[in-house]
Order: structure tokens, then C-alpha cells, then sequence
């Protein structure tokens, strides 16, 4: 800092301090909820201190799913699809998209700037806006309730593409010509040499991609009607809503937690790679 | 654009495009055509033939009175989270950018929220605020105010907006935070030996420079609130009460879903693509500007 101000550095603090407060309050209370049994979250004010039934609710959520209205299957098989969906869209993104940017960085073919374009259009076009005719193309080709029909529709993006290109971009001429004169061919180049240094750009990258997969609602949400593939952010939103005459928010609000918990870890884990890669999908 | 050097090759490249390209015209190309296609269509009670009917389509949503109800929370919706989410990330960004010590542990609690789904954070605040069994109803409730969200209209905007811009703050602070780090501190050092205190400083120096990257963040969170919060109003209001909360994605949805109105949905996914192609636009003009100073 260019001077002292105790005062400032002092109200800094504290704004700092209230704003951590703030982001934490709903998760407290949450987490608070779901250490009690059902009886106690019916009396008026819910408990701000924990109880001691967080075990028997872990297991009640995790294994059976949310009791007798089967609103939901078990929320241990729905974190399993969600998984699955977060991994399998991070590494398909990852995948095409180093492969498209590499062909149209570092080869010269017709085309080349009709196919480019191609991809830039879809850059800012979430699947919201199309969302009917996204989903009669899916039942069209009967991807309707598989693992195929939650992620392929989703692969398909320009962030990860742009990324890769601007960073092939910044690699210096030399190290292709190097390869040349040594005799590796262009699969040879892209796997000894370029896929080596990308290997930041791909760990940043596949952090916002697992939190963009883990976190798709509305996608979910209208190509599954079976239970065995519903994600646990849908099928949180699925209890609350059957919830209000069960009233069993100790057990919906642990399965929101569980919800949180991974996407959570992956940005606190891999801090660095995360705020990387958030800065540098979006230039 | 293009390496110096470069490798010829017959058909390598478009084995190397093809995946993707598939994959963007089978599920981006064929249904955003396919939308275009429906909206200037009206389909019989039974879906056996369609005419073309020009923009009758989009007459019939422009002269909707639900359409532009809807319209009009979206905009309300949209500027209350943008102007607030933005004005807490740079609140928090500056004061972080401020203090010395315990920096880095601020970042870490403040940036979570973000890998949080909008819907599970709509819950969140769903469950603090539920009017049988939230902790801040029950406390509004022993001081007088009547609370319920589920009844009360504006009660629920005020909840998503509170759920969204929790949810995305985060990310606003962060964007700030890295603008704040790359201003150069000599900057601000020759204005303090000018005399000029933190405040000053601030509006004439940090500020302005910080201009371009809230004019992003400005248009990338519109875009959140246009698309991503569809999940905090599914989940938390369902678009109620009345209509209170429904806004335009969530329209689209439940006319498309719910009505099965083909031609009106397709040509509101028309509109809600001009709206987006048009904010895109306005972002790379004005990068580009931004690039000749």
C-alpha cells in the first residue's frame, strides 16, 4: 500500500470479514439443518446449533433416496450420474476442441476460415435458448435417457476451442520447424510436443468444464424421465418441490450439501488452474 | 491467425475438425435452423400440416400481454442483479486488493459460491426464507414483518435476485480483482505524492481504468441473468406467484414444455437469440476499441 491508514485497513477487514459471513450464512444453516431428525425441524425456529443425527440422515439419503413419496431416487446413484456427466463433458470438450484448434492453427486447407467461423458462432448460445429443437433432435436419434443424450449435446463448444487456439498461438514458430527438420510428422508434433505444454491450459480448462457439467439444470431436467439417470442438481430441485408436504428439509437440505460439496472441493483444490482458466475462457 | 510455418496435409485436418464440427451441426446448427424454420410456421391442433405464415408468429408474442410481463421482470431481474452483483464484487475486490495480510484465504471464502449450482444456491435461500420453517422468515415474522415469498410477489423477486447474486459474485470479484492487480502502481504512487487520498485516488484513477473490465462483466452477467438463473426461478418460484417471476427463458421453457405452443417458443427462442447475437456484437466492437489505446 502506498500509505498507512489504520482506520481504512482496519474497515477493509471488517467489510472483508462480513462479506465471508455472508457467503457462509446459508451453508451453515444448512448444514446445521441437516444434523437434526424431522421432528425437531418442525418446531418454529430451526436450530442454530448442530444435533446429532447427521449419520442415520447421511445414510438415509445416500442409500434409500428421500422415504416413502420416491420423489427421488437415492441421492448416492444421482451423484454417480452427475459425476459421470461432469467427467465425461470436461474430457469430450477437452478433446475435440484441442483437436479442431490444432488443425486450424497449424494447417493450411480450404475451408479453413468457413470451419472456424462455424465454431465462433456457437461461442455465446447457451442451450437454453434452443432448447425445444436441441431436445427433438436428441429424441430423434432416441438419445433420450442415456449418458450419450446428457453430455454429447453439450460438447459441443467455442470457449474451449478459442482457448487452445490463442495459447497454440503463443508457441513459438521454432519448436515446428525444430520437429520438421527432425522428421516428425504432424500426429508426431501434436503428441510430443504440443499436448506437453498444454498441460496448464488443459488443467485449467477442465476445471470450469467439470463445474459446468456438474451444475447443467434445465438440460437434465427435460431429456430424463428415468429415474436411474436424473443428476442431483435436478433432483435436488425435485425434492423441494414434493418436500413442503413431506417436511423433510433435514434430509433435502444434506442432499444439497452433498451437491456442493464436489464442485467445491475442485475450485478450493485447484485454486490456481480454476482462476486461470475463468480468466482466460472468457478474454 | 494462421502459423508462418504450417503443415500440408489432404485430409488430416478435417479428420482433426470433424468431431467437432459434427457435434455443432447436429446440436447447434440443425435445431437453432430448426427454430427459425418453426417460427414463421403455425402448426393445426393436431400437428398434421403447418403453414407459413410470415411473423404472425412474433405479432402474436409481441402483442402477448404475458409475453411482455415477463419482458419486463426480465429487465427488472436483470438490472438488479447486475448492478448489485457488481457493485459487491468490486466493493470486496478493492478491499482485498487492499489489505496485506490473509489475502489469499479471503480469495479461497470468497470465490466458493461460485462452483455452487444456481439452483442448489435457489435453495439455499429458498430454505432460510421459507415461510413454515426459515431461520430469516421466522426473525422477520417476531419483528412485525409479514413474510411470504410464495404469496407475495415482489417478497420473491427479492429472493432470486438475492440467490443469483450470491451466486455470482464471486466471479465479479475475482475479474475485478485481477484488473486491480494490473493497474501499474506507479500510477498510484505519483498521485499520492500529488496529495491525493485513497478516495480521490480511486474515483479519478482506479476507476476509469477498471472500466473495460466492468463493461464485460456487465455483459457477460446479463447474460447469466438472461439464461442461467432459469434454474434459481425453476427451482425456487417456479415463476410464481401469479406470474411474478417468470421470466423470458422461463417462458420458452414452459411454452414449449408445458403449452406445447410450437410456433410461439420457436419464435421467442428467435428473439431471446437476436437478444444474445446483439450483446455478443456490442462485447467484440467494443474489445476491439478497446485494443487500438
Amino acid at each position: 500500500m502506498v500509505e498507512r491508514r489504520p482506520i481504512l485497513t482496519f474497515f477493509a477487514h471488517a467489510t472483508l470479514i462480513l462479506g465471508v459471513v455472508m457467503v457462509a450464512l446459508p451453508v451453515y444453516v444448512t448444514l446445521i439443518a441437516s444434523t437434526h431428525d424431522q421432528a425437531r425441524m418442525l418446531q418454529a425456529p430451526v436450530p442454530l446449533l448442530p444435533g446429532d443425527h447427521f449419520l442415520e440422515n447421511l445414510v438415509t439419503v445416500l442409500i434409500t433416496g428421500l422415504g416413502a413419496s420416491q420423489a427421488a431416487p437415492p441421492v448416492g446413484m444421482m451423484l454417480l450420474n452427475s459425476l459421470v456427466m461432469a467427467v465425461t463433458i470436461a474430457t469430450g470438450k477437452i478433446a475435440i476442441s484441442i483437436l479442431s484448434a490444432y488443425a486450424i492453427v497449424y494447417f493450411r486447407f480450404p475451408l479453413r476460415m468457413t470451419f472456424f467461423w462455424m465454431i465462433f458462432i456457437t461461442l455465446m448460445l447457451p442451450v437454453e435458448v434452443r432448447i425445444l429443437p436441441t431436445f427433438k433432435v436428441v429424441a430423434d436419434l432416441g438419445m433420450l435417457n442415456s449418458y450419450a443424450g446428457l453430455t454429447v449435446p453439450l460438447i459441443a463448444s467455442a470457449t474451449a476451442t478459442f482457448l487452445f487456439r490463442q495459447f497454440f498461438l503463443t508457441v513459438p514458430d521454432e519448436l515446428l520447424e525444430a520437429a520438421r527438420i527432425d522428421g516428425a510428422g504432424p500426429m508426431r508434433f501434436f503428441v510430443d510436443i504440443l499436448l506437453p505444454l498444454s498441460r496448464t491450459s488443459i488443467a485449467a480448462l477442465f476445471v470450469i468444464q467439470f463445474i459446468y457439467g456438474w451444475n447443467q439444470y434445465l438440460w437434465p431436467l427435460v431429456i430424463t424421465t428415468d429415474e436411474s439417470f436424473y443428476t442431483i442438481v435436478m433432483g435436488i430441485a425435485r425434492m423441494v418441490n414434493v418436500v413442503d408436504a413431506a417436511a423433510r428439509w433435514n434430509q433435502v437440505m444434506l442432499a444439497a450439501l452433498l451437491a456442493m460439496v464436489p464442485p467445491v472441493i475442485v475450485v478450493v483444490v485447484m485454486q490456481r488452474q480454476f482462476v486461470k482458466g475463468l480468466v482466460e475462457t472468457e478474454k | 491467425m494462421i502459423k508462418r510455418v504450417a503443415f500440408d496435409h489432404a485430409w488430416l485436418p478435417y479428420v482433426l475438425v470433424a468431431p467437432q464440427l459434427a457435434i455443432t451441426i447436429a446440436f447447434f446448427f440443425w435445431p437453432a435452423g430448426q427454430a427459425l424454420f418453426q417460427s414463421v410456421l403455425i402448426e393445426d391442433a393436431f400437428g398434421l400440416s403447418s403453414k407459413f405464415v410470415w411473423f404472425e408468429n412474433f405479432e402474436r408474442v409481441f402483442g402477448d400481454p404475458n409475453y411482455l410481463n415477463a419482458a419486463g421482470v426480465t429487465a427488472v431481474f436483470a438490472s438488479c442483479v447486475t448492478v448489485a452483483s457488481l457493485s459487491i464484487g468490486l466493493l470486496f475486490a478493492v478491499m482485498a486488493d487492499r489489505v496485506v495480510r490473509a489475502r489469499h484465504a479471503y480469495q479461497t471464502f470468497l470465490i466458493w459460491p461460485y462452483a455452487v449450482a444456481p439452483a442448489v444456491a435457489g435453495v439455499l435461500w429458498g430454505f432460510l426464507f421459507n415461510p413454515t420453517v426459515g431461520i430469516i422468515s421466522w426473525i422477520l415474522k417476531q419483528s412485525g414483518y409479514n413474510w411470504n415469498y410464495l404469496l407475495d410477489g415482489d417478497q420473491a423477486m427479492f429472493l432470486i435476485v438475492l440467490a443469483s447474486v450470491w451466486n455470482r459474485v464471486p466471479y465479479n470479484f475475482l475479474f475485478f480483482l485481477a484488473g486491480l492487480q494490473s493497474i501499474p502502481k506507479s500510477l498510484i504512487e505519483a498521485a499520492a505524492i500529488d496529495g491525493a487520498g485513497p478516495g480521490r485516488r480511486f474515483w479519478t484513477i482506479v476507476f476509469p481504468l477498471l472500466s473495460p473490465t466492468a463493461f464485460f462483466l456487465m455483459v457477460v452477467t446479463i447474460i447469466y441473468t438472461f439464461f442461467e438463473t432459469f434454474s434459481v426461478v425453476h427451482a425456487v418460484t417456479g415463476g410464481g406467484p401469479g406470474k411474478a417471476t417468470e421470466i423470458l427463458v422461463f417462458k420458452v421453457y414452459s411454452d414449449s414444455f408445458r403449452a406445447l405452443d410450437l410456433g410461439g417458443s420457436a419464435a421467442q427462442s428467435v428473439v431471446l437469440m437476436a437478444i444474445v447475437v446483439s450483446l455478443t456484437v456490442v462485447q467484440f466492437r467494443y474489445i476491439e476499441r478497446r485494443v487500438h489505446y
